[in-house]
C-alpha cells in the first residue's frame, strides 16, 4: 500500500492506492446513498479528521518522542480559523491553511527548548501543552470565553476566471458529502505526504533518531533542526485537522479538544501499529467506530470499550497492523 | 483540591499554611507515580484514578457504614494496594514482555485510567459527595485561620511521607526497590527478585494515591471527574522534582502547593490564570533544567 509516484512502483502498491480511492470516494458515497445513512459522512468525515491529526502524533513517534500535546494545537488551529473566519471575514480557504501554518509557528517556538526533553519528560510536557491551550482559550479575550464561539459560517465558494472550482457551502444540499470529500481528500494528501516523508533520506534521518539521538548527532545529522521540522508538520496536520472539524461544527468551545483527545490521538497510533505509516488511519477507524457502535451498551459504553482496549493491548501490544494483513511490509 | 482559604483575610502566614497543607498532600500524590516510574518506567496515566477510587472508598466506609475514620483510610489503602498489584501482576507484566516499544505501556496506563473511570462512575455515580467532618472546630490565631480537620490531615499526610521514606531507607523492601530503581538488572543479578517487588512497588504506589484521596474526601468530598485533573497535577509534581526521585517528588509537590497557594493569591484580581502561569514558568523551567529539581539526565 505505498503512495508514492516513484517510478520503480511495485504492482501491489498501485493496486493498493486504486482500491483506496475507489472505496473512499466512490463506494463508500455510493453506499451512502444506497443505505440512506447520510449520518455516516458525519461519522468518516470525523475520523478523517481525527486521523488526520493523529498522524501529527506518529510523526513524532517516528522521531522518537510521545507527544501528547496534539490537542493543543487541534484548539489552536480552530481558534485561528475561527477567528479569521468570523473576525477577520476571511475566506475559509485561506484561513484554513493559516491555521496549519500557525500551529506550526507555534510548534518551532514551543518545540526549541521541550524538544531537548526525552521519553516521559517529553510526554509530561505536552500533555500539560493541552491544559495550557485550553486555559488560554478561557483567559484570552478574542475567544470568547468559555462561552466559545458559535455560528460560524459555511466554507463559501471559490472561482477562478468565472470557474467554479469549489461551490459555496451554504448552497449545498448535503454540505456533510462536500465535507466528507474535502476530509477524505486532505487525509489522503497528509498520508502521502508522510509516506513520502518517511521514505525520503529525512524520513532515514529521523529514524535514526528515534533509535539514537548522539550516534545520529556524531556522524553529522542535525538533530534539533530535524526534530523541530517533524514536529512543526505533525502541528501542521494538528492545525489543518481543527480547523475543518471547527468548520464542519461551526462552532469551537475551550472543551473541544481536551486532554481526551491528545490521549486519544495517541492511542489511535498505537492501536493502528507505530511502525506503519497507516497506523494512525486504521487505528482511528477503529477506535472512533468501536466507540460508537458500543453507543446501545449505553451506561456500560466505557467499561466495555476500556475492557476491550485492554485486551486488545494484551493481545497485540505493538498495534493492529502488526497482525501483517494481506503481507503488508513493515513500514 | 483547591486552596480554600477566605479570600478577605489573606496574610503571608495563611498563604504559607495553605501552602504546606496542599504541598503536603501533592507529595503523596507524586511520591506514588514517581515510585511506579522508578520501577517499571511505566508513566501511571490511571493514578488519578486511583485517588478517586481511594476517595470514594473511604466516603463509603466512613460517610455510608459510619465506620471510623481510620478503618475507612485503611480500606482505601489495602483495596488500592489490591488493586495496584493486580494491574502490575496481570496486564503490565504481560505487555512489557511482549511490546517492542515500552511506551507501549501508556496506552495500556491509559485503557486502565478509562476503566477505572467506568468503574468508578457505575458504582459511584457521578455526584460529588462528602462526609461529615473528621474534628469540629478552627485553630484561628492572629492571621492565621485552619480548621482543625485539615490541620490533621496535613499532619497525617506528613507522616504518611515520612513513614513512607523510612520504609525506603531501612526495610528490606525498601532497599530490594531502591536497587530496583538504580539498575534492573545488577538487581537481579544481585538475587533480588524483580517479579515480586515490581508487584510490591505498583501496590505501594497506589497504596499512597488511595490514602490521599481518602485523606482528602474528608476535607474537600469526591467526584468521579477528577481523576484526569490529578493526574496532570502529578506530572507537573513529578516534572518539577525530577521522574523516579522520591527527594525530587516531595520537593515538587511543596513547591506546586506552595505556587498555587501564592498564586491564589496574588493572581487573585487577574481572573482564573494560576495554573497558566504556572505552567508558562515550568516551561521556561524545563528549557533551562530539563531533568527538573533532582532527577538524573534523561531519568
Amino acid at each position: 500500500m505505498g503512495l508514492g509516484m516513484q517510478s520503480s512502483l511495485r504492482p501491489g502498491a498501485v493496486i493498493g492506492v486504486a482500491v483506496y480511492v475507489a472505496v473512499l470516494f466512490v463506494l463508500v458515497p455510493w453506499a451512502i446513498a444506497a443505505s440512506g445513512r447520510t449520518d455516516l459522512y458525519y461519522t468518516l468525515t470525523s475520523v478523517a479528521l481525527l486521523s488526520i491529526a493523529s498522524a501529527g502524533v506518529w510523526l513524532t513517534f517516528f522521531i522518537g518522542r510521545i507527544n501528547i500535546g496534539q490537542g493543543a494545537f487541534s484548539l489552536a488551529g480552530g481558534y485561528v480559523s475561527a477567528i479569521l473566519v468570523a473576525r477577520a471575514g476571511l475566506s475559509f480557504w485561506l484561513a484554513l491553511p493559516l491555521a496549519g501554518l500557525f500551529c506550526a509557528a507555534v510548534s518551532v517556538l514551543v518545540g526549541l527548548p521541550i524538544l531537548r526533553l526525552r521519553g516521559v519528560y517529553f510526554a509530561m510536557v505536552t500533555l500539560v501543552l493541552t491544559e495550557v491551550a485550553r486555559l488560554l482559550a478561557l483567559a484570552l479575550p478574542i475567544t470568547n470565553g468559555a462561552k466559545g464561539m458559535v455560528s460560524l459560517p459555511l466554507p463559501g465558494g471559490v472561482k477562478l476566471l468565472g470557474v467554479t472550482l469549489i461551490p459555496d457551502f451554504a448552497t449545498l444540499a448535503t454540505p456533510n458529502r462536500a465535507f466528507y470529500f474535502l476530509s477524505v481528500a486532505l487525509m489522503s494528501l497528509c498520508f502521502a505526504a508522510m509516506y513520502r516523508l518517511v521514505h525520503s533520506r529525512i524520513g532515514r534521518l529521523c529514524r535514526s533518531l528515534q533509535q539514537n539521538e548522539e550516534l545520529a548527532s556524531s556522524i553529522g545529522v542535525n538533530i534539533a533542526s530535524l526534530r523541530v521540522l517533524a514536529y512543526s508538520i505533525s502541528s501542521f496536520f494538528g492545525g489543518v485537522g481543527g480547523a475543518i472539524f471547527v468548520a464542519v461544527s461551526q462552532s469551537i468551545y475551550p472543551s473541544s479538544f481536551t486532554v481526551n483527545d491528545s490521549v486519544n490521538f495517541m492511542l489511535n497510533c498505537f492501536l493502528g501499529g507505530l511502525g506503519y505509516v497507516f497506523g494512525p488511519m486504521l487505528g482511528t477507524l477503529v477506535l472512533y467506530f468501536g466507540w460508537d457502535l458500543l453507543f446501545q451498551t449505553g451506561r456500560f459504553q466505557l467499561l466495555i470499550f476500556s475492557s476491550i482496549l485492554i485486551a486488545l493491548m494484551l493481545a497485540l501490544p505493538n498495534g493492529l497492523l502488526s497482525l501483517r494483513p494481506f503481507g503488508w511490509r513493515r513500514g | 483540591m483547591a486552596a480554600n482559604a477566605t479570600p478577605d483575610r489573606r496574610s503571608m502566614e495563611q498563604v504559607i499554611a495553605n501552602g504546606l497543607y496542599l504541598g503536603a498532600q501533592y507529595a503523596l500524590v507524586a511520591l506514588g507515580l514517581t515510585l511506579i516510574f522508578a520501577l517499571m518506567n511505566v508513566l501511571n496515566f490511571a493514578h488519578g484514578q486511583m485517588y478517586v477510587l481511594g476517595g470514594f472508598i473511604t466516603y463509603w466506609v466512613y460517610g455510608r457504614l459510619g465506620l471510623p475514620f481510620v478503618v475507612a483510610l485503611a480500606a482505601s489503602a489495602v483495596t488500592l494496594a489490591a488493586v495496584g498489584a493486580a494491574v502490575e501482576v496481570l496486564l503490565f507484566r504481560t505487555v512489557i514482555r511482549r511490546s517492542v516499544r515500552e511506551e507501549s505501556t501508556m496506552l495500556l496506563a491509559a485503557g486502565i485510567a478509562y476503566f477505572l473511570d467506568a468503574v468508578i462512575l457505575l458504582l459511584f455515580g457521578e455526584k460529588q459527595r462528602g462526609v461529615p467532618k473528621i474534628v469540629m472546630g478552627v485553630f484561628d490565631w492572629d492571621n492565621l485561620i485552619m480548621p482543625y480537620d485539615r490541620i490533621l490531615v496535613g499532619g497525617l499526610a506528613v507522616v504518611f511521607i515520612v513513614a513512607f521514606m523510612l520504609f525506603m531507607q531501612y526495610s528490606r523492601p525498601g532497599r530490594a526497590m531502591r536497587a530496583l530503581a538504580q539498575d534492573r538488572v545488577a538487581a537481579q543479578l544481585m538475587g533480588v527478585q524483580v517479579d515480586r517487588y515490581s508487584m510490591i512497588g505498583f501496590a505501594l504506589g497506589a497504596l499512597l494515591a488511595g490514602v490521599v484521596g481518602g485523606l482528602l474526601a474528608a476535607i474537600t468530598g469526591v467526584n468521579s471527574g477528577i481523576g484526569g485533573p490529578i493526574s496532570i497535577k502529578a506530572f507537573l509534581m513529578v516534572m518539577i522534582g525530577g521522574a523516579g526521585v522520591v527527594g525530587g517528588a516531595i520537593a515538587g509537590g511543596f513547591v506546586l502547593g506552595m505556587l498555587e497557594s501564592v498564586g491564589l493569591t496574588v493572581l487573585h484580581s487577574y481572573g482564573d490564570i494560576t495554573y497558566l502561569v504556572i505552567f508558562a514558568g515550568l516551561m521556561v523551567f524545563l528549557s533551562i533544567r530539563p531533568q527538573g529539581l533532582m532527577g538524573k539526565p534523561w531519568g
